[in-house]
């Protein structure tokens, strides 16, 4: 797995890659939480992710809940298949905002 | 007989013998269990199917054989590398083995406790997510006691799947249950194996649910593997005591009358 933050104009975009489980999802819980604490809108690009576990999609429910709490714009951008399909299973498809472009997200902040 | 799938199997398992006893239970078995698909080992009380379940999850020792999943061999591994291992399953054993003083929620936290060093507020919401799955999230501060059969059963899958284990074990997940809520087991299996990566095997004797869950079908019969296939394949098999078994008859020449009768009346010698 892999992670990366990158600041844009009005928001952080967290790129993550690989496998999203038990071993990385604290890791990721904490770039998440961390980006958030920072006060900035987030989008989490998950295109590349191959797999996301429940331990990670629950990093992406508290992400979700602070985000919230703060007022802060987050959402999930290009979510890969294998992870739609858990955020499927999970019925948090329909929680999430859920983008297609990095403009998409911009044009709401 | 060997038996082989298009997939790589996840599961490999060679001439196990395993005896209790003088009695022979399992009398050289192979079986290659298909990767990320819902395989049911299906047989008749006896047949030995649930003495390959805990072979496989390491609960007994074969007499001789293999049992290779996950690039170990079951039977030759250290108890160390057996837990190692167990963390990648999930057991939903059949009367559920829920912790009768813990909650509901406390019973399906229990291996990421044991197992991991989540964050507890991770760990509560893993749950719920498990607990939705299983349609139940309203009942995690429920103790097992004020639990129905069916809820039981569900509890016992939310906690066999609260580490997304790659391998998830079912032992008679319909046995007990009406047949409405043993259809909506089912239902909940086939909607986890559609959205979590896993390799699914169930033991059960059920027909209605073999059929509407299996990917593939192992059938055991006095120890042996006597088919194994799809379920098309397996409906097809010329193989006398399968066609019988499909077919809910009691085997042919099983029971000799005279002799029956005698032991019946005079004792066996």
């Amino acid at each position: 797995m892999e992670s990366s933050l990158k600041s844009e104009k009005g928001y952080d975009l967290l790129l993550l890659s690989g496998e999203v489980d038990l071993q990385y999802s604290p890791k990721v819980r904490e770039k998440i939480l961390g980006a958030l604490r920072q006060g900035k809108p987030l989008l989490i690009d998950m295109e590349s992710v191959s797999y996301i576990d429940s331990s990670g999609i629950a990093s992406l429910v508290e992400g979700f809940q602070t985000a919230k709490s703060a007022k802060l714009p987050y959402g999930l951008l290009n979510i890969s298949d294998p992870a739609m399909q858990v955020l499927t299973l999970t019925r948090l498809d329909k929680i999430f905002s859920l983008y297609t472009s990095t403009e998409q997200f911009s044009q709401q902040l | 007989m060997t038996n082989t799938s298009s997939n790589a199997p996840s599961i490999r398992i060679r001439d196990l013998y395993v005896d209790y006893g003088a009695r022979h239970i399992l009398k050289g078995v192979n079986l290659d269990i298909p990767s990320g698909k819902i395989t049911v080992i299906m047989g008749g009380s006896g047949a030995g199917k649930s003495t390959l379940l805990r072979c496989i999850l390491g609960l007994k020792k074969p007499v001789s054989g293999s049992i290779c999943m996950l690039g170990k061999d079951v039977v030759t591994a250290s108890l160390k590398e057996i837990y190692a291992l167990r963390k990648e399953m999930g057991v939903a054993f059949q009367g559920g083995a829920l912790f009768s003083s813990m909650s509901v929620a406390e019973n399906i936290q229990l291996p990421l406790h044991e197992h991991t060093s989540l964050d507890q507020h991770t760990i509560e919401i893993m749950t719920r997510i498990k607990l939705d799955m299983v349609n139940m999230l309203d009942a995690e501060k429920l103790m097992p006691s004020e639990l129905s059969g069916g809820m039981t059963k569900r509890a016992a899958l939310a906690r066999a799947i609260i580490m997304d284990p790659k391998l998830l074990f079912f032992d008679e997940p319909s046995a007990g249950l009406d047949p409405s809520t043993a259809a909506e087991l089912d239902d909940l299996i086939l909607k986890l194996k559609g959205g979590l990566r896993m390799t699914i095997v169930v033991v059960t004797h059920e027909m209605e649910s073999i059929f509407k869950i299996a990917d593939y079908i192992a059938v055991m019969s006095e120890g042996e593997l006597i088919a194994a296939g799809t379920p098309e394949e397996i409906r097809a098999s010329t193989h006398e005591v399968v066609q019988d078994y499909l077919n809910r008859k009691p085997r042919e020449g099983i029971v000799d009358a005279d002799e029956h009768l005698r032991a019946l009346t005079e004792g066996s010698d």
